[in-house]
């Protein structure tokens, strides 16, 4: 069937803000679409509230709302631009919701909107539990016993049936969220009420344990015409019981034979007919007991997953892509395979390597949080590896995952691992259990035995039985003959063994080892990812790295014999707290500016979920880890004439130095001035030199040194180690005794690099400014004004742009001081700097002469591409070859919000400090600051009341203040509750306000006020020192009940803001476009500069 | 384990590694790209004469069972992946390939960059290989080579069909009797026939059409099999002489005899079909099925007369993948609805042949 001509204008609806269990892998598949639509001469209008995004580029679709993602404001979407229809299926689970409210309120039928890809009835086919069983049995289908209950009463009598262990699971909700296995009546309590309570529809389902089962995914996609075709098998190493999020999964299916996979597959095939998903791409997960081969079927996602974007990346098919053609008419068969260009699309992929994506977890931003996993997602992240067998792809993703491990190594510290808690680590699925694995088995354990406690394949664990006997192979020989011969050297390398794991079995340097290993004439070899294990010649050079005997890439680039010169991007790697999607989007930008100038571009990347790891967003696509040993391997194949390491964020610019030594051209800001920014007294120096103003400070390298120069400098201080990102053991300590008490930490997280120490500078307003300089001429291009103050990492504070309280006068000086900082560091390329402003005075906190997170946020705001002009820049353009016009004179405010991942991490208290906790951010754009403001907190929500009852409790610090806030509150009609304290102070101005507890005390308390629903919004400071422990609680309960708490005064305020504008006036909607066009500032245009050849002289000339 | 070496007819060669058996071992290389159903590959007698190198690189993981097999030994000529399996995983599993791969003899070698040599054979064309632990010496591989005969022209059916008539064993209701000449027939044809009600009495290849006929079949099954299908004259003339005396359905081997027997002609192609993942078109059902394939020949298009159709095209090359007689019930298909292994997208097509059997009974 050709494409269906009836419809001219589509919406596609974005995931939203990166959330635990949703992240870029949305941008990827919501960017493919809409390329892909537009290409085919649709109209496409793209909503997403993220600023962060590929998609939400101006350039990618026709009209671009950066706007809250509810019912609501999709409606006055619809309503201005009247789409024929809208794609509901790649825009996660959030994308899917949204499209089912929609339909139920009738919005789509009173604006006459088709859904494209799942009609209504088949997503609450898919979706719904009960709808969803009664599917599959129909079909002939196996599935766990279980019930469904709509109340806690009901639960307790339905479990009786099911038994424990039982897994409980809320039907709608995002990835496992309100969900858990209970092994007795107590734990089973307690998940159903938390599972009804975060259930859209208030449903659980009570179901058999099958933990322990192996757990299989297909990848299925259809067309109109049912074809269906498996684009993808997925392994779970993690058993049944941990959310495949978290599970270490393996592609394709490795133990499984052919009967049964086919079973399986035939099964997908049955399912996904029966439940009507008409066209696109869904996955469906299997559960086979490992005791007798018992299949069953668990779900199924009518949409494109995580796991979808992982199978594209793991076979080169373009899921998302082809979901999007196939949704407007075309068959598989009229879709042609890009990567063979001669076979269609209709065909399922045969791989010939090992696929390893491993989760990449963050337990260390949340102590308090335990490390185990479960049906519940925790991971921020991951990264996928990619070798000839499972052995080389484990250990290279181990390494990729950048959690200082060089492999499948020996780095945990197993001191006080006894025996009992080294088989409970192994019971109970953790975030370090693959390395307990090896552990057991080095401390005598059998594979059986460690199989038969894990729960975990035995092909898995004997796998990693290789691993070890080769690593004490290797050992042995070195203590006998000093050095490994090539031989067994290429055998270590095919078992995926680092150059630095070998190091340190030869006590050596990796560079000598390296060096060595190149003398032998073993170096990695790159081979295609191709769709058809070279059955046909494949086009799309997308490599990844192995010890073959031939090479690929070398191959390939000999036959092209291109004349371009070459540029090599290094990516961010996994995502995690701290880095993410803005230094993806950074990258891709980069990728796509210089491909304009007319180079060849390369991309290094180890993160299957992004854009950058697209195979058409750069010329070539090597997906590695980065490290040194492999970004080396890249570089001497592709020999580039310049390497971008500013864009990825600290991953590539820690590698910065050693890469520079190995003679990889750095392109961009040099090295040392890298230096000079992250080195604390290199920096001192420079400002002095500047005469520009920070707080005291000192740099130190021991614990006695630290503690010396905190009492020097004088509490409260800001400690950090330097080199990281996120700010990663970053604390502000008020005292000597606490810092005492977290040395340990800092010390083993800064890695031997000096610790910082800094005044902490109390109620100072803090300022972001995103720049970009050629070493010359600098443009500022945004100077953001945090909303709350210093002390709360930029990454988790909310900001303005353009600033609104701040002075003309601090406004130009700091202005002033980003261009003498950055003509001071020679900067080319962009650059970040924090300033803190306290009464007049301007202090810069840190310099940082790379992409920031804030990037993506600026560029959407003032309408221009900044990474990709700073990509251009370091190639060799000139600020003056761009028409930038100031972007101070904005006809629009812009918010930025962070999102916050605690609901996902219980037990821990949801107050901000110095150490980056958010996942993700949402922008607001509106005339005023309070509407931008309060759509920023829906879109991260966080929505705040238009009327009812706040509850306020601030410390004593922030009393002085709150009178403000709260009469503000009073005048717009709230009612007010304050705890005994602050309702005193409130009081004392004339401010009604009822008193009550905290929780502890008498019958009606602010806990139960939470509890029954009657508060709306909570303002809540938490004291200097440490977290009151009672208010935690009340806290605690505004997360479970999706209660805004905001957390400190300056947010409060913002939040006032925001209520008043909800109430007073209307939100209206604007696509990018025309704010740019308004504000006279144009997109893209400004970047075509003059050609390619000025760029390449003055690159030659760095 | 041994040193060993992979020299293929045009002098290219690759190292590895065999498994316990050593010595030498010729044929045909070519390349499979099915990521599972090892066993089935093993035992399939369509693969005698020929060094199966597989594309998937760890082969051996679920390790082999007593079910999954499609003859009743093994008949590749020799075995080749990147790795082998030594401690497998599965309910099924009975043993590991390694010992099942000792046990026949089968020198299978491992630790070969298996994507350059299949790269190889797809640009340079399925040839003639040789592994060797004992020499490696590449003129005199090289002599080795040359004195084997080459693929076309070589009639391997006689090896690996059935000497003596018998009738396949199973419990079921036996509605239908078909005749099955076997060039190599796989087993799972043989159970999916009898699944459907049919008692299938299997031939030997050379019999001749009075034999066939002399059971009064509801139906003639022509197998797949191995080798040169133009060779094989005496099974050509035999389906000649049955056509429109009984239905006929043929598969892979089958599908080239019936078109030789229908008056057209078969080439070699270049490396062949091998593998699990082929899209078919097939234009009576007007649908598109994901199959299963394994054949080095191909039926001409540009030599079937007017009577014949085709009725299934690939869509990867669009060569022939099933024909029909317009008039006469016969059809046959190139691929394998009996998968094994393989997806079931196409398995519909017995029950085809069951239809037409129905239609010819009332006819």
């Amino acid at each position: 069937m050709p494409k269906r001509a009836d419809l001219k204008k589509i919406m596609i609806i974005g995931a939203g803000p990166i959330i635990i269990g949703q992240a870029c892998e949305f941008d990827y598949s919501g960017s493919q679409a809409c390329k892909a639509l537009k290409e085919e001469g649709y109209e496409v209008v793209l909503v997403n509230s993220n600023p962060a995004t590929i998609m939400t580029d101006p350039g990618i679709a026709d009209a671009t709302y950066i706007e809250p993602l509810t019912p609501e404001f999709l409606e006055f979407i619809i309503k201005k631009e009247r789409p024929d229809a809208i794609l509901p299926t790649l825009g996660g689970q959030t994308g899917l919701n949204l499209a089912m409210k929609l339909h139920e309120q009738g919005i789509l039928a009173k604006y006459n909107v088709q859904m494209l890809g799942a009609k209504y009835e088949v997503i609450k086919k898919a979706e719904d539990r009960s709808e969803f069983k009664a599917a599959a049995i129909r079909v002939g289908l196996d599935v766990p016993r279980s019930v469904f209950a709509y109340n806690l009463a009901q639960s307790l009598q339905a479990v009786k049936d099911i038994g424990f262990p039982c897994i409980v699971r809320a039907s709608f909700t995002l990835g496992g969220t309100g969900g858990g296995i209970a092994h007795n009546m107590e734990e089973f309590e307690r998940i159903a009420a938390l599972g009804i309570e975060s259930s859209m529809i208030h449903e659980i389902l009570i179901e058999e344990s099958i933990e322990g089962w192996k757990e299989y995914e297909l990848e299925v996609m259809r067309d109109h015409s049912d074809n269906v075709v498996i684009i993808c098998s997925i392994e779970n190493l993690d058993p049944m019981g941990v959310h495949t999020g978290d599970s270490i999964t393996v592609a394709p299916a490795q133990t499984l034979t052919d009967k049964e996979y086919q079973q399986m597959r035939d099964a997908s095939i049955r399912l996904i007919r029966e439940i009507g998903v008409e066209t696109g791409g869904s996955n469906i997960q299997f559960a086979v007991d490992p005791r007798d081969g018992r299949m069953v079927v668990i779900e199924v996602n009518p949409r494109v997953s995580r796991s979808s974007a992982l199978a594209s990346k793991a076979t080169g098919f373009p899921i998302a892509k082809f979901a999007a053609l196939l949704s407007v008419g075309y068959s598989l068969d009229e879709i042609q395979n890009d990567i063979t260009r001669e076979t269609p699309a209709c065909f399922e992929p045969a791989i010939d390597y090992v696929v390893v994506k491993i989760p990449r977890f963050t337990f260390e931003k949340f102590p308090e949080a335990k490390d185990v996993l479960g049906v519940q997602m925790k991971s921020v992240g991951e990264t996928m590896a990619i070798g000839r067998n499972f052995k080389e792809a484990l250990q290279k993703g181990l390494r990729g995952l950048e959690i200082d491990h060089i492999g499948l190594d020996n780095k945990q510290d197993w001191r006080y691992i006894d025996d009992d808690k080294l088989r409970r680590r192994l019971a109970q699925p953790n975030a370090s259990r693959i390395f307990y694995l090896k552990y057991a088995l080095q401390k005598g354990m059998t594979v059986d035995q460690v199989s038969e406690i894990s729960k975990i394949d035995i092909w898995f664990i004997d796998q990693i039985a290789q691993i070890l006997e080769m690593e004490e192979h290797l050992k042995s020989v070195i203590a006998s003959t000093k050095g490994l011969g090539p031989q067994l050297m290429r055998r270590a390398k095919e078992y995926g063994f680092s150059d630095a794991q070998l190091a340190e079995m030869m006590d050596k340097s990796e560079k000598d080892v390296r060096a060595m290993r190149l003398d032998m004439g073993i170096a990695a070899t790159f081979k295609l990812v191709d769709t058809c294990a070279a059955e046909f010649e494949a086009y799309t050079p997308y490599y990844y790295s192995t010890y073959e005997t031939e090479d690929e890439a070398i191959l390939n680039n000999q036959k092209r014999k291109s004349k371009k010169k070459k540029i090599m991007i290094l990516g961010g790697g996994p995502n995690r707290i701290g880095q993410g999607i803005e230094f993806d989007y950074c990258c891709c930008h980069a990728a796509f500016a210089l491909r304009e100038m007319g180079f060849e571009t390369i991309m290094v990347n180890s993160n299957p979920e992004t854009v950058s790891t697209d195979y058409d967003t750069s010329d070539r696509l090597y997906f590695e880890p980065l490290t040194f040993e492999d970004v080396m391997n890249v570089f001497e194949v592709e020999k580039p004439d310049g390497v971008i390491v500013q864009f990825g964020g600290q991953t590539p610019l820690n590698l910065a130095r050693r890469l520079s030594q190995a003679g990889v051209p750095i392109i961009g800001t040099s090295v040392d001035s890298i230096d000079v920014a992250e080195n604390r007294e290199h920096f001192s120096k420079l400002m002095d030199r500047l005469k520009l103003c920070q707080p005291a400070n000192a740099s130190t390298t021991s614990k006695e040194e630290t503690l010396d120069a905190a009492g020097r400098i004088g509490y409260p201080v800001l400690v950090r180690p330097s080199y990281v990102l996120g700010g990663r053991a970053m604390r502000i300590v008020y005292d000597e005794e606490s810092i005492k008490s977290f040395l340990d930490e800092l010390y083993s997280v800064s890695r031997g690099h000096p610790v910082l120490i800094d005044k902490f500078l109390e109620d100072a307003q803090e300022v972001d400014v995103d720049a970009i300089c050629d070493g010359v001429n600098v443009f500022v291009a945004g100077v953001m004004e945090h909303i709350e103050n210093a002390g709360i990492h930029s990454g988790d504070s909310a900001c303005v742009l353009p600033p609104h309280t701040l002075s003309v006068d601090v406004i130009a000086r700091i202005k002033d001081q980003t261009v003498q900082l950055a003509r001071a560091l020679g900067v080319v390329g962009l650059m970040n700097i924090q300033f803190a402003v306290k009464g007049r005075q301007v202090y810069v906190l840190e310099v940082n002469p790379r992409a920031s997170r804030t990037v993506p946020f600026v560029s959407k705001a003032i309408g221009l591409p900044l990474a990709k002009i700073a990509a251009q820049i370091m190639a060799g353009k000139k600020l003056n070859d761009f028409a930038l016009i100031d972007p101070g004179a904005l006809k629009y405010i812009c918010v930025k919000e962070s999102v916050l991942p605690f609901s996902r991490f219980s037990g821990v208290d949801i107050i901000l400090g110095p150490e980056m906790k958010s996942t993700g951010e949402v922008m607001g754009i509106a005339a005023t600051f309070g509407a931008a403001f309060a759509k920023s907190q829906i879109e991260a929500n966080q929505a705040l009341p238009k009327a009812g009852m706040v509850f306020i409790s601030v410390n004593d610090h922030d009393k002085k203040d709150v009178a403000l806030i709260a009469g503000k509150l009073a005048d717009l009609k709230f009612k007010l509750v304050a705890t005994r304290g602050t309702a005193q102070v409130l009081r004392r101005v004339g401010i009604e306000v009822m008193a009550v507890d905290k929780h502890h005390e008498g019958e009606e308390n602010a806990l139960t006020l939470v509890k029954k629903g009657e508060i709306n919004l909570i303002i809540n400071t938490p004291s200097g020192k440490k977290s009151q422990s009672d208010m935690r609680v009340i806290r605690a309960a505004a997360i479970l009940h999706n209660i805004p708490c905001i957390t400190t005064l300056q947010g409060a305020w913002a939040a006032v803001n925001g209520i008043e504008a909800g109430i007073k006036e209307e939100f209206t909607v604007e696509p990018l476009q025309n704010l740019y066009n308004r504000s006279g500032v144009l997109a893209g245009s400004a970047v075509t500069g003059p050609s390619a050849k000025n760029g390449i002289a003055s690159l030659r000339s760095q | 384990m041994k040193e060993a070496i992979l020299y293929l007819q045009d002098a290219t060669s690759f190292r590895g590694r065999t498994l316990k058996e050593t010595g030498e071992t010729a044929g045909e290389a070519v390349f499979n790209t099915a990521m599972t159903g090892y066993q089935e590959i093993l035992t399939d007698p369509s693969y005698t004469g020929q060094i199966v190198v597989m594309t998937y690189p760890l082969i051996g993981n679920y390790g082999v069972n007593d079910e999954d097999v499609e003859s009743d030994k093994v008949h590749v000529k020799g075995f080749v992946a990147k790795e082998f399996c030594r401690r497998p995983s599965n309910w099924r599993a009975r043993k590991s390939l390694i010992d099942y791969l000792n046990e026949n003899k089968i020198i299978a070698m491992e630790g070969v960059d298996t994507r350059a040599l299949t790269r190889h054979l797809r640009i340079r064309g399925a040839m003639k290989a040789i592994i060797s632990t004992e020499d490696f010496d590449p003129s005199s591989l090289q002599r080795k080579l040359d004195s084997l005969p080459s693929m076309e022209g070589m009639d391997f059916v006689r090896d690996v069909s059935t000497s003596k008539k018998y009738v396949w064993k199973h419990s079921g209701p036996r509605r239908y009797k078909i005749a099955a000449i076997d060039c190599g027939i796989k087993y799972n044809i043989l159970r999916i026939l009898a699944e459907l009600g049919c008692e299938v009495h299997v031939f030997p290849a050379k019999t001749t059409a009075r034999e066939i006929m002399a059971i009064k079949p509801d139906g003639l099954f022509l197998s797949n099999g191995p080798g040169d299908p133009a060779v094989l004259t005496y099974v050509i003339d035999t389906v000649r002489e049955c056509l429109g005396k009984t239905p006929i359905f043929g598969i892979c081997l089958g599908n080239q005899i019936l078109g030789l027997a229908l008056g057209g002609k078969t080439y070699k192609l270049k490396f062949g079909h091998h593998g699990a993942n082929h899209p078919v078109r097939d234009f009576e059902g007007n649908c598109i099925a994901v199959t299963s394939q394994n054949h080095g020949f191909c039926v001409d298009i540009k030599s079937l007369d007017a009577g014949v159709e085709v009725i299934h095209t690939n869509l990867n090359d669009r060569s022939v993948e099933g024909i029909r007689h317009k008039s006469l019930p016969a059809f046959s298909i190139q691929y394998h609805p009996e998968s094994a292994p393989g997806p079931h997208d196409a398995k519909y097509l017995f029950n085809r042949f069951i239809e037409m059997i129905d239609k010819n009974k009332n006819a």
